[in-house]
């Protein structure tokens, strides 16, 4: 058996955009043009990708690497005030393991013609699944991916 | 150990010098001295030190005295698959955030004139 082991993360990421909030708000609310950028194209709608937009309504996208296991995001969205906030809970899968399980707020802030939003993420990483393949990758993979976001991220 | 809760924010404080990440990529090849780890930097041993010790407090290395030399590894009980996939989400949502820009920039809208 692989010992059971939980990690706690939050992280909190803001963008500001140049748009009004109506439209920055309508982005995540409708499926087309939420597919565009959570799931990477309109086509997701097709394969897999689906969005129920309220308060009990449920998200879902598949994806991962080929020939590697399928991951699976489940989303239900708890409380959604138009303009101002969206709060949902979501789960992963790898394959049929449960890897984590987070709540995620959404604040927008609108500015006349900006919207400043505020993401806070906060979960918990179930490590059962851990691998000893996804232990291989190691040190190396880590910082390549922590300084390619460190070079990339930007001030 | 996993239960422990991961500061990501510090750690990427500490990797975002660039004589620490230096340092680290070193120890990637295997355990080295403090003034080992000086040798391709223009820094003090106690300069050295003090980046040891910024690595050090968010858990990427661990430090321990045998003789008189203090030797550095890195602390691959930190670096688990929970911390790469703490920082994949994080670098998901940049990301998504990013390509949520496009799309409101090439959305046309009733507000714009």
């Amino acid at each position: 058996m692989t010992p059971s082991t939980v990690a706690h993360h939050t992280f909190v990421i803001e963008r500001t955009y140049d748009v009004p909030v109506a439209q920055t708000f309508r982005a995540w609310a409708d499926p087309l043009l939420k597919a565009r950028w959570f799931a990477g194209s309109p086509e997701a709608l097709d394969a897999g990708y689906a969005l129920d937009f309220r308060v009990g309504g449920h998200e879902v996208n598949h994806g991962g690497p080929p020939g590697g296991p399928v991951f699976t995001y489940e989303a239900e969205f708890r409380d959604i005030v138009p303009e101002q906030r969206i709060v949902y809970t979501y789960q992963m899968f790898s394959d049929q393991d449960r890897i984590s399980v987070s709540v995620a707020t959404i604040q927008f802030h609108g500015d006349g013609a900006t919207t400043r939003l505020v993401l806070t993420e906060q979960g918990v990483f179930l490590d059962g699944h851990d691998t000893s393949a996804q232990r291989e990758e190691g040190t190396r993979s880590l910082l390549e991916s922590l300084a390619a976001l460190l070079n990339g991220g930007g001030s | 150990m996993l239960d422990q809760p991961i500061d990501l924010d510090r750690t990427f404080q500490a990797l975002a010098d660039k004589s620490r990440r230096t340092m680290v990529e070193r120890l990637t090849l295997g355990p080295a001295s403090v003034s080992e780890l000086a040798e391709p930097l223009a820094m003090s041993l106690a300069g050295v030190l003090q980046h040891v010790q910024v690595l050090e407090s968010c858990g990427l290395v661990k430090t321990e005295k045998v003789g008189r030399t203090r030797l550095c590894r890195i602390e691959r009980e930190a670096m688990t698959a929970a911390e790469r996939w703490i920082a994949d989400r994080r670098r998901s949502w940049d990301a998504r955030l990013d390509r949520l820009g496009d799309v409101l920039n090439d959305t046309p809208t009733e507000e714009k004139p």
